[in-house]
């Protein structure tokens, strides 16, 4: 009995895994590549709560939930927009305009949001990976959403770029060596805001997934702060696409521990359970941020280390 | 011969009402080392700018090779085959030198062929005269491997002109030697030519064929080096003929230490050496000299002994008490520090100059006892005495400290810090940056103290520094103590052979 709620339980963590870590994969990898360009994006969470509104209405009123997709990706790259070119303008820190956008971002899809919580628009499919079982609960558990795969897609691809191609490459002299940079000739404000605006709109992607799979609806709790906690899991992955992949999950399957445990019948501590990615977070900001020393692997021009 | 000459002609650069360029004029033949002498503010980096691109020149022409060119964007310079190798490093530090090499050039491909590539800087490697590893990030790389790795982009972008600015400033004398050498080989083959920038008169007369002196923005001389004598040389940078100061140490060090270091530990920065000090005594009327390459621990040291930094081990005492770096402390023991950058350092930047006079007595009455309300006329008191007695030039009491030269600022701190009864005085690179009348202050004022009694503790990059105030002189190399030898008739190669680790 109790090998059959552990394994339930273990099922439960990996289908929340699957599930609940897309969103911090595509906001953690947008992230990773503004910050790979030196520059931090908190209003990511903006472009997240944007994203997920945009989504659900595109999907409402279009009738299809992929054209939903490419509204919330368009949303989120103009909120990047918006924060790359104010960041390029002198004297601008970049930590404090991007809770200024996280504020606007999550502003604006409330109010545009409110007709958008009560209709049901088409949701994204899924892949039902689990056909080869005959439990109900695999079966569920595998069933994955595309997004997740393209996730993974982007960030293997991402860790390629950075080695093999010249636009990678320009991306970390940018970040790394502002002086290095402009003894090249590059166009240092020009990169930067490709970088934001391309990061945040795969953190608008993130958002589609929240109200386009799961939960899978549109209302104003959607987020929670998940495009906050990614932005510490940048740090975490040492700024590396396939670490935030692996940090992606191991989230996931923190913040699907306490609906999992309900399932099997835990009740006590729920609220405990569900704190553990915040939990998490904090235990490991604590553990890379050892005092002492400087963070390895951090792009030199990050406003935070220099 | 690949090598091209360069000619300029009555080049002028004005700032606003400030004119950093008058009518300089020099011609540099092909396949030479010409030296561009002359003081910090000389005007020798605004030249090399103009001829780069970096800056416009607003009239004067240039020739390059046989043709006159308006060089207007570095780009331009790019064209040319004109190169330069900063003092500071222009590499990106998390990018192996690989990565680097390749990115350097400006006809980068969409998508990198990695082995095509390597192949490529394999064969191009072979046919240098030094290596360099390659797949290493470079920030993990000491401060010569780096400056080769400088070099060596410009040789594999196929310069046929480099300007080196200050190439020796970070280096070990052995580097030094070899990185000059190698140029000197380089021009002497019909390569390339070099043009160095630099204010030591020793590289001047032991490796280059012209040399050209600028003084305040004009052409103070210049001529064939063999023509030329040290002293004329000198006279040309600085205007009249000047005897470097003899500085005179008077009394002998005592026997007991005041500052003891025992196994002292830190960690470093980005993977570098941490502190491991086996044991390190200063005594009164005595300076002791640390030499080492830049990045060996020297910062880490004035960090933790300053409370920037964390030991992890060990112990400090001061005159038999144990430190640890904390306000009170300091003022009970009379420990004092001059960091480097001490804006940066040792400072508020933006609050006035008469405040950070006062930053280390501003919550104390005279005799010492706390205090909580400031008394603010006994320290603007205080601060105009300061100011008035090391000669600190500032528009103005309350100006904020961050808008002061360099040397104002080093000025305004080493008069904070000898204010009082000073028992030990740490100081790091007291002396970078600074021009030489400032210099010869800076270092009567270290000596002075000296004198007086204090157990002094110098860290420099600079070897002549150290061999000119030092009673003792030891070596850090990798956080670690590696060599002592006396002040007086030190060796310098020998102390350049053990901050290159080769004991």
């Amino acid at each position: 009995m109790a090998s059959g709620a552990l394994s339930t339980l273990a099922i439960a963590t990996l289908a929340g895994a699957l599930r609940v870590s897309t969103p911090f994969l595509f906001v953690s990898l947008g992230e990773c590549l503004t910050e790979k360009s030196g520059r931090i994006n908190l209003g990511n969470e903006g472009a997240l709560v944007l994203g997920a509104m945009t989504a659900y209405a595109g999907s409402y009123l279009a009738g299809n939930p992929w054209l939903g997709v490419l509204v919330a990706a368009t949303c989120g790259g103009l909120l990047g927009v918006l924060h790359a070119g104010l960041c390029s303008l002198t004297r601008i820190n970049d930590i404090a305009m991007g809770i200024a956008i996280m504020l606007a971002g999550t502003g604006i899809a409330f109010f545009f949001g409110k007709p958008y919580v009560q209709p049901s628009a088409p949701l994204l499919p899924t892949l039902p990976l689990g056909l080869w079982s005959d439990s109900p609960q695999i079966r569920s558990a595998l069933e994955v959403s595309p997004l997740f795969f393209i996730g993974i897609v982007i960030g293997i691809f991402m860790t390629w770029a950075f080695q093999n191609t010249r636009a990678g490459m320009v991306v970390r002299i940018v970040g790394d060596s502002a002086d290095a940079a402009r003894a090249m000739g590059l166009r240092i404000n020009l990169v930067r805001f490709a970088a934001t605006a391309t990061g945040s709109a795969l953190a608008g992607i993130g958002g589609a997934f929240l109200s386009l799979v799961y939960p899978g609806s549109w209302n104003e709790g959607l987020s929670s702060g998940q495009g906050l906690i990614a932005v510490a899991l940048v740090v975490f992955a040492r700024w590396e696409p396939l670490a935030c992949i692996g940090a992606a999950l191991l989230f996931g399957a923190a913040g699907a521990l306490g609906p999992s445990l309900q399932t099997v019948g835990v009740s006590q501590g729920y609220y405990l359970f569900n704190a553990a990615p915040y939990l998490l977070t904090l235990v490991l900001m604590f553990i890379a941020v050892a005092p002492g020393r400087r963070m390895r692997g951090a792009p030199g021009e990050l406003s935070i280390v220099r | 011969m690949r090598a091209i000459g360069v000619e300029a002609a009555g080049v002028t650069k004005r700032f606003g009402a400030f004119t950093a360029l008058d009518d300089v004029s020099l011609k540099v033949r092909p396949g030479t080392v010409h030296a561009l002498l002359g003081e910090n503010g000389a005007g020798k980096s605004t030249f090399v700018k103009c001829l780069l691109g970096y800056y416009r020149a607003d009239s004067g022409d240039f020739v390059i090779g046989d043709r006159q060119e308006a060089i207007a964007q570095p780009q331009d310079a790019d064209r040319l085959g004109l190169g330069m190798v900063y003092q500071h490093f222009t590499l990106v530090p998390s990018m192996s030198a690989a990565e680097n090499l390749v990115m350097a050039r400006a006809d980068v491909p969409r998508v990198i062929a990695w082995k095509a590539e390597r192949k490529r800087l394999g064969e191009f490697m072979s046919r240098m005269p030094f290596k360099i590893p390659l797949d290493i990030a470079l920030g993990m790389l000491a401060a010569g491997e780096r400056q080769k790795a400088e070099i060596l982009k410009q040789l594999y972008l196929q310069r046929r002109v480099i300007v080196l600015d200050e190439p020796t400033s970070t280096l070990t004398p052995q580097e030094a030697e070899d990185v000059l050498n190698l140029m000197r080989e380089l021009a002497t083959s019909g390569e390339l030519t070099i043009i160095i920038i630099t204010h030591k008169l020793k590289e001047v007369m032991a490796f280059a064929d012209e040399v050209t002196v600028l003084r305040r923005g004009r052409m103070a001389g210049g001529g064939k080096v063999g023509e030329l004598t040290a002293i004329d040389m000198t006279t040309m940078m600085i205007g009249a003929a000047h005897e470097p100061g003899t500085l005179t140490r008077s009394g002998d060090p005592e026997a007991a230490a005041r500052l003891t270091i025992r196994d002292l530990r830190s960690l470093g920065d980005h993977g570098r050496a941490g502190l491991d000090i086996a044991a390190l005594d200063v005594r009164p009327h005595e300076i002791l000299g640390i030499a080492g390459v830049s990045g060996n621990g020297q910062r880490e040291l004035m960090e933790v002994l300053g409370g920037q930094r964390p030991p992890t081990g060990g112990e400090i005492r001061v005159a038999d008490r144990s430190y640890h770096a904390r306000r009170n402390e300091m003022h009970a023991l009379g420990v004092r520090l001059l960091p480097e950058e001490p804006l940066r350092n040792a400072c508020a930047p933006g609050m006035s100059v008469i405040a950070n006079l006062n930053l280390r007595t501003f919550d104390r009455t005279d005799n010492g006892a706390r205090r909580f309300w400031l008394d603010r006329r006994r320290m603007a008191e205080r601060g105009r005495t300061m100011i008035e007695m090391f000669g600190i030039r500032t528009p103005s009491p309350d100006a904020p400290i961050g808008a002061l030269s360099g040397g104002n600022v080093q000025r305004s701190v080493l008069a904070r810090e000898l204010d009082g009864d000073v028992e030990v005085l740490i100081v790091a690179n007291p002396c970078f940056g600074l021009d030489v009348k400032a210099v010869a202050e800076i270092r009567a004022r270290i000596v002075a103290a000296r004198n007086a009694g204090t157990a002094m503790l110098l860290i420099s990059a600079d070897l002549d520094e150290l061999l000119e105030l030092s009673d003792r002189i030891v070596v850090m190399c990798e956080g670690k103590i590696v060599y002592e030898t006396p002040g007086t008739g030190a060796d310098a190669h020998e102390i350049g052979r053990h901050m290159a680790g080769h004991a």
